[in-house]
């Protein structure tokens, strides 16, 4: 097994699914000189006409992709920072989630969206991170992996699958390490997975919060408390089933999400938990999520209002000391 | 050059079309069908279009005009079907009057939001040119939708990767109940071609033969891979935004000047046409009766069949979103 970065495995899916089938292409802003490389030397291997830089139009190339995806190419769009994607709303959520319904399934659009979060340090805008409102969306599906293992696997399903897909790229997991087999292989869309097993209290969450669990649940492992760490790596559709197992086990539940409270994944899980497995919760359910204010410039602000350890350390001794 | 059959051809779809929006509004009236952007008026551009097109190449109508859904070879039974709400529709009833799209004929598909299907018909054409197919896509909208982001940013990337794709302009001189006069920085859409670097013209959107020969032009253009061309058809709507149910009047809506309405309802496409082949005696009085009992008779049968087709079951609603 080879030892590789997330932002490879990101690399060689890309590269991997662009030599498999020829009807996939990269389009994009500056793919020709891989803003923060991901997508390093494909402009140079595949060329202009498989990797397409396309002027800064955020509405007009998801429009274009997607009409070139219903004539049935693969187009791999990327945002380059994932807020970008609200200068394209109506041709995501009007056009992309609905067309296919609303034509009476005449057409496939088998489409990935590649949206990076850069998680923070940018100030209000460039540091968002938009997956909830693509669950709110119809018509999408949405992965967030924070594994090389996982990311490779799923941008791969991402890419073969005949339905929307978004796939986002956190950049404070792109220097995460992890072992990758050298055969092609994918990880289904829709199934979890569990990162660490534990017994005291469950945490839910993807992406880079889910690397915080994982470094949280160590910490605690020191401390006698064994917490259960579910990487959700699909945020829809979701595997329900492996989260009520786990909360079944524990009896506890903390959810993280690096995105405002309200709607978000994190008390979307919450929800799924209180309606589905209300009897075996020991303890009340801790959503740990940003604060509902834009992201400030402010190092020391914007501390206060992000996620870190000590936030989700707070909510786990809560749960387990109600 | 057209041929007599051609003309024909061109007489009997644009009277197909004329009838189809016709008997929608009557329905919407008797409350059979709910509300309608009816393109009643508008028969010559995507005639004149379609004339244009082969079976392969690909038409994005605009959303006025639920006909049009014909003008390439479609079924008006299907298209009733559709407007009834049933399994039998285009769209097995799920995307009703704005939403109709009859992909194996090449309609790719009309849309609610105005503008929004503007890339993505420039994104049929772009993979028309990747997979080097030699087709092309037209692609129609109104006056208002010029003014929408999209459009600008479709034509430029269309203009820089030398897509084959044709916008066509239906500049009715509305959107909704707003003038051009007020809403268009420029005298003509087509001037707008300009800031994209091809060509832009302008023609009676009226006069099926002047739509026909513009866009002749410009499909052999982007067959050959000159790229886009931007046509202007100037022509106005017989009804208001709505026809039928919730229309102007209904709404108390007044904008449109009598004198305006008066001086386009003389220059209704169909009769200008009619009077043109009379002239060419490519019709005759008899002919023309003859031709018109036939269309009624078709869109007649096909009202009755879609009013016989079966209804959806309430859980239908969860299948199609995903493939």
């Amino acid at each position: 097994m080879r030892q590789i970065m997330l932002i490879q495995a990101i690399n060689e899916a890309l590269r991997e699914e662009l030599l498999r089938d020829e009807n996939v292409f990269l389009i994009g802003e500056d793919l020709h000189t891989a803003t923060f490389g991901q997508t390093k030397g494909l402009f140079e291997e595949f060329g202009p006409e498989r990797v397409v830089s396309t002027p800064i139009s955020e509405a007009g190339f998801t429009g274009i992709s997607t009409g070139a995806a219903i004539a049935g190419l693969r187009p791999v769009v990327e945002y380059m920072t994932s807020n970008f994607m609200y200068v394209a709303m109506d041709q995501l959520v009007n056009q992309v989630g609905k067309l296919r319904y609303m034509y009476g399934g005449q057409i496939n659009i088998p489409i990935v969206f590649r949206a990076l979060n850069i998680g923070g340090g940018a100030a209000a805008q460039h540091s968002d991170n938009s997956a909830d409102y693509f669950l709110h969306a119809v018509g999408f599906k949405v992965v967030m992996p924070s594994t090389p293992y996982d990311a490779k696997g799923l941008l791969k399903s991402a890419i073969r699958d005949d339905n929307p897909v978004i796939f986002y790229e956190e950049m404070k997991t792109f220097m995460v390490k992890g072992e990758i087999p050298d055969e092609d292989y994918v990880v289904p869309i829709g199934k979890g997975d569990i990162k660490k097993e534990g017994k005291d209290v469950t945490i839910v969450a993807a992406g880079y919060p889910r690397v915080l669990a994982s470094s949280v649940a160590e910490k605690l492992e020191k401390e006698g408390i064994s917490v259960e760490v579910v990487d959700a790596r699909s945020l829809y559709p979701i595997d329900e089933d492996l989260i009520l197992e786990s909360v079944k086990k524990t009896g506890r539940l903390v959810t993280l999400d690096d995105a405002p409270l309200n709607g978000s994944f994190a008390s979307e899980i919450a929800a799924l938990v209180a309606e589905k497995g209300y009897s075996y919760l020991k303890a009340p359910i801790k959503r740990v999520t940003r604060i509902k204010v834009p992201v400030p410039h402010s190092k020391i602000e914007e501390e206060y209002v992000l996620l870190n350890e000590a936030k989700v350390i707070n909510a786990v001794k809560d749960v387990v000391n109600y | 050059m057209l041929k007599s059959s051609d003309l024909l051809w061109m007489y009997e779809k644009m009277l197909l079309l004329r009838e189809t929006e016709e008997k929608a509004v009557e329905l919407s009236f008797k409350g059979e069908i709910g509300t309608l952007l009816s393109g009643s008026g508008q028969e010559a551009i995507p005639v004149g279009i379609c004339k244009n097109l082969l079976p392969e190449d690909h038409y994005a109508p605009s959303h006025r005009g639920i006909s049009t859904v014909l003008a390439k070879g479609g079924d008006p039974k299907y298209l009733f079907a559709e407007l009834f709400g049933k399994p039998a529709g285009y769209c097995k009833g799920k995307g009703g009057e704005m939403h109709i799209a009859d992909f194996k004929d090449g309609m790719i598909g009309m849309n609610g939001i105005v503008g929004a299907a503007i890339p993505i018909a420039t994104g049929s054409a772009f993979a028309q040119k990747k997979k080097n197919l030699n087709t092309v896509t037209v692609c129609a909208f109104g006056d208002g939708a010029s003014n929408q982001g999209v459009f600008h940013e479709a034509l430029n990337m269309a203009s820089i990767w030398k897509l084959p794709i044709v916008y066509v302009c239906e500049n009715n001189q509305y959107a909704m109940t707003t003038p051009v006069s007020y809403a268009l920085s420029v005298e003509n859409i087509s001037d707008r071609a300009k800031s994209y670097s091809i060509p832009g013209v302008t023609v009676d959107g009226n006069d099926v033969l002047a739509v026909y020969e513009a866009v002749h032009e410009a499909v052999e253009r982007a067959r050959k891979g000159e790229g886009p061309t931007l046509i202007e058809c100037k022509t106005y709507r017989k009804y208001g935004h709505h026809a039928g149910a919730g229309n102007d009047e209904q709404m108390g809506w007044g904008y449109r000047p009598k004198t305006e309405e008066a001086y386009w309802k003389s220059r209704d496409p169909i009769l200008l046409f009619e009077d043109y082949l009379m002239a060419k005696a490519v019709l005759t009085e008899s002919k023309i009766k003859l031709v018109r009992e036939k269309v009624k008779k078709e869109i007649e049968e096909a009202v009755e069949f879609a009013r016989k087709a079966e209804n959806p079951k309430p859980e239908d609603a969860l299948e199609d979103l995903f493939a």
